[in-house]
């Protein structure tokens, strides 16, 4: 999908040389190739923990999807999760906002915390995590109405219903995904007008404008451009202030340009969806702890 | 050269069995027109379609009341089915569990297959007398008639909005849920919209299912010729006008049941094509 050839080492100037998009001035320093530490150096592991896992097992009815995954996310971070097909990283995404409740005959063991109180089981109240944990998903999935309707359309149903407050919303939510000065006057258009690479930039937006905690992003460059995925990796950068990102990723450049930690997944021996090393990207890219893993990232896997 | 003929026969066959399907439609116009149009002028458009009275034995030729009739009834069964049945199309596609859809479908379908003078019975031996014992008048009436048509076009209704809605990509469902709508918050603000013009094409052909039945509502509306003050009176459509006196009709009175069948020709076109551009207008915003 990128310039890829050169081990991705030598990404700094090709990756965000190219973007024309004014991106604000911290970016070069995490988009920087080698996969890094936080910006500003800091180690990931020393932001507070936002989200656990506690040996999380998951079932779709006989199949065993994850096993035994316990891991801890970290807040204003980017977390990316790499592994081949179906190895289990979407399903793994999808616990975070209960996305899976909507397979008949799924079963979730083990224990997954947001700040500490959990999101299993029966009691959580499903669609207020969904507000705090929002989603991106693999295609952009604008709804057939305006643009400002898809944007507003998250705070209206829950309960914002004054016009300034909504407006206000929009053009915040259209400002952090750096649509606004593009559609600032056609925000009456159908939104399915749009091309791909801004629908997708809308879908975050639609994402951010019930204030979520997380974002959890399935792939969601997997149907873009180069030139718009460079656009969105720019956004992950710049929303991480703020926000908590976990994103599945089939790239390994894009893993390895936005991420702060990674978590590879495998299909272990007949063992779907074990999770084989979870460390800061900058670590697990150079000096990877299992084969597997340096196997999968230096391309000799399948 | 044989081959390419092969190649193109099918072509052309399928070609001429379309154009002979269009054929009927031009020659069913042209032949309803041309009995039909000369006693139109002879009356006069406006005192044909608006006039009061209609007494073929005297010459009088007014099917007002009768415009009137379809459009009461037919409004009567959109009112009272399209409700009914888009509710029933939410509940089986987004709600039912799959065994109680997998016996509604078959029971819808059913429904869509039941002669519609067996309707017709149906509603002159329950309805008529419920309305004449309850509410008064003398039970065969507008609403008698408009129960029975609303019935009647449950079946393309539902499965017409059931399918639109199935239809819907997935991604906007999950999309809506992923912003922490409830389910039916999903359904209402994101499904619904969405499958709206198939929606409005189901409640088209169910309005063109409900003005074009005959035999139900010979039945059930009690024929009278006069402009209905209450939804109790009894009432003719233009349907029912054809259907009761074309069989000892001759001459002058034969001619103003095909001009009859004009005005319903021209009444169904104006409905669907301002549907069709209702639909086509939601499609191009």
């Amino acid at each position: 999908m990128f310039e890829k050839g050169e081990e991705g080492r030598l990404a700094p100037g090709p990756a965000l040389g190219p973007e024309p998009e004014p991106e604000p001035g911290p970016e070069p320093g995490p988009s920087s190739g080698s996969g890094s530490v936080l910006g500003n150096g800091i180690n990931p592991r020393t932001r507070a923990v936002k989200l656990r896992t506690r040996a999380v097992n998951l079932y779709y009815g006989d199949y065993h999807a994850l096993r035994d995954i316990t891991m801890d996310i970290h807040g204003c971070t980017i977390t990316a999760i790499i592994g081949p097909s179906g190895c289990g990283k979407s399903s793994l995404l999808r616990l975070f906002n209960r996305m899976n409740d909507l397979i008949p005959g799924v079963r979730v063991e083990g224990q997954i915390l947001l700040d500490d109180q959990p999101i299993t089981g029966k009691p959580t109240d499903v669609t207020m995590l969904r507000r705090r944990v929002g989603m991106v998903f693999q295609r952009p999935n604008v709804f057939p109405m305006s643009i400002y309707d898809n944007v507003v359309i998250g705070p209206r149903r829950h309960g914002v219903k004054q016009r300034l407050a909504l407006d206000a919303i929009a053009e915040r939510s259209l400002r952090q995904v750096a649509l606004w000065e593009e559609l600032k006057d056609s925000l009456k258009k159908q939104a399915m007008g749009l091309s791909p690479g801004q629908q997708q930039r809308l879908c975050i937006a639609r994402a951010l404008a019930v204030k979520p905690e997380i974002i959890l992003m399935d792939e969601s460059c997997s149907a873009l451009d180069p030139e718009s995925t460079m656009k969105i990796e720019g956004l992950m950068l710049e929303l991480t202030k703020e926000y908590t990102i976990i994103i599945v990723t089939h790239n390994m450049e894009q893993a390895r340009r936005v991420s702060d930690m990674s978590a590879f997944m495998m299909i272990d021996e007949d063992k779907v969806g074990t999770l084989v090393e979870y460390a800061p990207t900058l670590e697990l890219f150079a000096n990877p702890r299992h084969q597997q893993t340096e196997d999968y990232i230096t391309g000799r896997y399948g | 050269m044989m081959r390419k003929f092969r190649e193109k026969l099918p072509g052309r066959i399928f070609f001429l069995l379309a154009l002979s399907s269009i054929s009927v439609l031009a020659l069913i116009t042209v032949f309803i027109v041309v009995q039909g149009a000369p006693i139109i002028a002879r009356v006069g458009v406006i005192d044909f379609v608006f006039g009061m009275s209609w007494a073929p034995s005297q010459g009088e030729y007014g099917i007002f009341p009768m415009i009137v009739g379809s459009l009461s009834v037919t409004l009567g069964a959109v009112v009272l089915g399209v409700p009914i049945g888009i509710c029933c199309s939410i509940f089986l596609a987004e709600f039912a569990p799959v065994r109680l859809r997998n016996l509604f479908r078959p029971a819808i379908q059913l429904l869509a297959g039941i002669p519609s003078v067996v309707y017709g019975l149906w509603g002159l031996i329950f309805i008529v007398p419920f309305i004449r014992n309850y509410m008064g008048g003398p039970g065969l009436s507008i609403l008698a008639g408009s129960v029975v048509l609303a019935i009647m076009i449950l079946p393309t209704v539902i499965s017409i909005s059931e399918v639109s809605i199935l239809a819907l990509p997935p991604a906007y469902k999950e999309g809506a849920l992923a912003l922490g709508m409830t389910h039916w918050q999903a359904i209402r603000s994101v499904q619904l919209p969405a499958a709206k013009s198939g929606i409005v094409a189901a409640v088209i052909l169910g309005i063109g299912r409900a003005i074009g039945e005959t035999m139900a509502v010979i039945m059930l509306l009690g024929n009278a010729v006069a402009l209905p003050s209450s939804i109790l009176d009894p009432i003719r459509t233009l349907t029912t006008n054809i259907g009761i006196e074309m069989g000892y009709a001759t001459g002058e009175h034969r001619e103003a049941l095909f001009a009859t069948g004009i005005v319903l020709f021209v009444v169904i076109m104006i409905l669907n094509s301002t549907a069709q551009t209702i639909v086509k207008r939601k499609k191009d915003q």
